[in-house]
């Protein structure tokens, strides 16, 4: 299929990026709660619906918990959802992240990642979402604004058809405040790749139904089974929601993205924004010579385990930067992929570096000192802190 | 009462899962005899999630939506929200919580909804305490009660919260109080809070004999003797302002003992502390009546 290119071209910040990616999904009703760096989504979303640009019900609730309780609420009676958050908001919303997952709603929500408090910060980085991994939430990594609109359209696609809820990550500031060029794609044909969310059981009084019941010992481990499966389906449903998207707009962004790894003897692994400043060194260090390459995470739940496994299978050594910390373990992104990699038969050594927590800069220098660091060292190392005043 | 006919219909079928004389049992069954069929209904954490039923189980005919302990009126603004977004603004969406889920753990999420107006009726089934969980105290506990995390020993030294003081003052246009002894009192209230827009509030006094220690066949006993002496008077109040008085209409009062005596929860209580109690009543009552004169 011939790519289409249409839509306009608009110059928006990341978090406006989503605003637009949930307009042209006609979200129906939206709940969220202030908080810095995601305010601006639906600050515009606010615009929207007040202009009569997107006809849905915005709830504008008193904390972050009840905005996950407004959706699960609109979900369970048959509307499409969105809400988005940060930091404090997610962790708050936790329960309510299980309710949504457990209920299989397709809810959509924008984290745009920023770091824990105490101390109080407002920069970026991932330990916020990461410590929602096992919620039973879809999460996808955002590298661009173009990435996070295309993806908003891409999550409802998915978690519609696999019943599970997804949530679309950015970086606090790197992009939600960041304004870059970008498409805004035709409404029709965005209609056209996203039809009205139709759920196959709702609350409703002609058919009344009990959602969310107590269940006993004898179906509760099948319905988590059932989670499971839905998320593993979920893996071949973001290809597919990637490769119509490509039919239709021409971009598509992969569950992982390998760059210049064909030949490569180090491949360095990262997720987020980090990723294009990792692009520009891996050219360099091609220029001069080094056999490096990159891989980009871009799904992380599901764990697209079997390509994370090809991408790496002729590597050498590989450098895993991690934007967060497990405390007592190490950067998760590392854990990930050596989990992915122990039962394979060719599994290189693997390092893993946690770099930027609290939104410190990751440059070009630190990228080139983390591959130096893994080209100059032949044993394997789990934690390398990287930039850290001991 | 003479000229009062119980709605037929039947929403909540036998076979669900409350104690013998459970008081937030047929609190349900009234409740939607009056708010019909064409309703759904929203559930926390609380005795309701079991006597529902089990899946694939449901005691009730109605759809139901289980949700988290804190986010009963929350949730009920987003079933709302969806209906009406969707074209329906005719189904009543009804959020039915217990105390602890009230007074306590839900009250943020409840305050929200109600400042925001949202188009919902909320009715707390108030057994005065965690009773799904074992009797533990809740703000709704009456002053010097036991319950198993305030010992005879050291009864619950605090005041009940007025729960509905916080809703009047949140100026919804209607809060009332009801109780399973005063079918009559308590249909009409549900009616009449479903033919008003906004934010409705009902405080239904739902007896708990396990809980209160007190005989099954004494539920609705203890739901009248509670209006008859003050305790639980019932009453109304539209837009924040205009308070009506239900009942007692009796210038003279029942002690508060008659109601306090027939509890076990009440046993270990002095003469004393049942005069101190009725003193708080009486001060409770004056100032209702207060209300209710101002406002006529």
């Amino acid at each position: 299929m011939t790519p289409t290119l249409t839509g306009t071209k608009k110059v928006v910040t990341g978090n406006h990026a989503v605003s637009y990616g949930a307009m042209l999904a006609r979200v129906q009703v939206i709940s969220a709660y202030p908080i810095t760096p995601q305010t601006q989504v639906v600050e515009l979303l606010s615009e929207f619906c007040a202009n009569g640009t997107l006809r849905a019900k915005f709830i504008k609730v008193e904390s972050e918990h009840s905005a996950m309780a407004a959706l699960i609420g609109a979900a369970n009676a048959g509307a499409r959802t969105f809400t988005a958050t940060s930091a404090h908001g997610l962790a708050l919303m936790h329960e309510m992240l299980h309710w949504a997952a457990g209920a299989r709603l397709p809810i959509v929500m924008a984290d745009i990642n920023r770091a824990m408090g105490p101390p109080w910060s407002v920069w970026t980085d991932q330990n916020d979402s990461l410590s929602q991994r096992d919620t039973g939430w879809m999460q996808v990594y955002c590298e661009s604004n173009q990435e996070v609109l295309d993806t908003v359209i891409h999550a409802y696609k998915v978690a519609e058809r696999v019943l599970m809820p997804a949530m679309l990550v950015l970086d606090a500031f790197v992009l939600s405040h960041t304004a870059e060029q970008i498409e805004i794609p035709d409404q029709a044909l965005v209609d056209q790749y996203l039809p009205p969310y139709q759920p196959i059981y709702k609350l409703d009084v002609n058919d009344p139904h009990s959602f969310g019941a107590l269940a006993p010992p004898d179906v509760y481990m099948e319905l988590r089974y059932k989670m499971h499966t839905a998320m593993e389906d979920s893996l071949a449903e973001w290809a597919r929601a990637d490769e119509e998207y490509y039919g239709l707009f021409g971009r598509r962004y992969g569950l992982i993205e390998p760059y210049r790894t064909d030949d490569a003897t180090l491949i360095l692994v990262t997720s987020g924004t980090v990723t294009s400043t990792a692009r520009e060194v891996i050219d360099e260090l091609r220029a001069e010579g080094h056999r490096v390459g990159l891989l980009k995470i871009r799904v992380f739940r599901p764990f697209p385990a079997q390509l994370v496994r090809e991408a790496l299978a002729n590597a050498q050594k590989v450098a895993v930067i991690d934007r967060n910390i497990s405390f007592g373990m190490g950067g998760i992104f590392a854990q990930e992929i050596k989990s992915t990699l122990y039962n394979a038969p060719d599994r290189p050594p693997i390092f893993g570096f946690v770099a930027g927590l609290g939104g410190r800069d990751i440059t070009p220098k630190v990228i080139k000192e983390i591959i130096e660091y893994t080209e100059s060292h032949d044993e394997p190392e789990d934690l390398i802190w990287v930039g850290v005043k001991r | 009462m003479r000229n009062f006919t119980l709605p037929s219909e039947e929403l909540m079928g036998s076979g669900h899962l409350g104690c013998q004389g459970c008081g937030g049992a047929l609190a349900m069954r009234y409740a939607l005899k009056a708010a019909g069929e064409n309703t759904i209904v929203v559930i926390p954490a609380c005795c309701w999630t079991i006597i529902a039923g089990p899946f694939p189980y449901s005691s009730l005919k109605v759809p139901v939506l289980h949700t988290a302990f804190e986010t009963a009126a929350v949730a009920a603004a987003g079933v709302r929200a969806a209906l009406d977004i969707q074209g329906n603004t005719e189904t009543t969406v009804l959020a039915w919580a217990g105390d602890g889920g009230t007074f306590d753990i839900g009250l943020q999420a409840l305050s929200g909804a109600a400042e925001r107006n949202e188009n919902i009726i909320y009715i707390c089934y108030d057994n005065e305490a965690y009773m799904n969980t074992g009797i533990q105290r809740s703000g709704a506990t009456p002053y010097l009660a036991w319950t198993t995390t305030t010992p005879e020993k050291t009864p619950k030294t605090e005041p009940k919260k007025d729960i509905m003081a916080i809703m009047v003052a949140h100026r919804i246009p209607y809060a009332a109080t009801a109780t399973i002894a005063y079918p009559d009192d308590f249909i009409r209230k549900v009616q009449k809070a479903k033919s008003i827009y906004g934010t409705k509030f009902l405080h239904v006094l739902a007896p708990c004999p396990p809980g209160w220690k007190a005989p099954s066949e004494l539920a609705i006993t203890l739901s009248r003797l509670a209006v008859q002496t003050r305790v639980f008077p019932l009453y109304e109040v539209e837009d924040g302002e205009r308070y009506i008085l239900n009942r007692p209409k009796e210038e003279t009062a029942l002690p508060v003992s008659e109601y306090l005596k027939l509890q076990g929860r009440f046993s270990h209580l002095t003469e004393q502390e049942i005069q101190e109690i009725q003193k708080i009543i009486d001060t409770r009552w004056q100032r209702l009546l207060r209300l209710v004169s101002e406002s006529s």
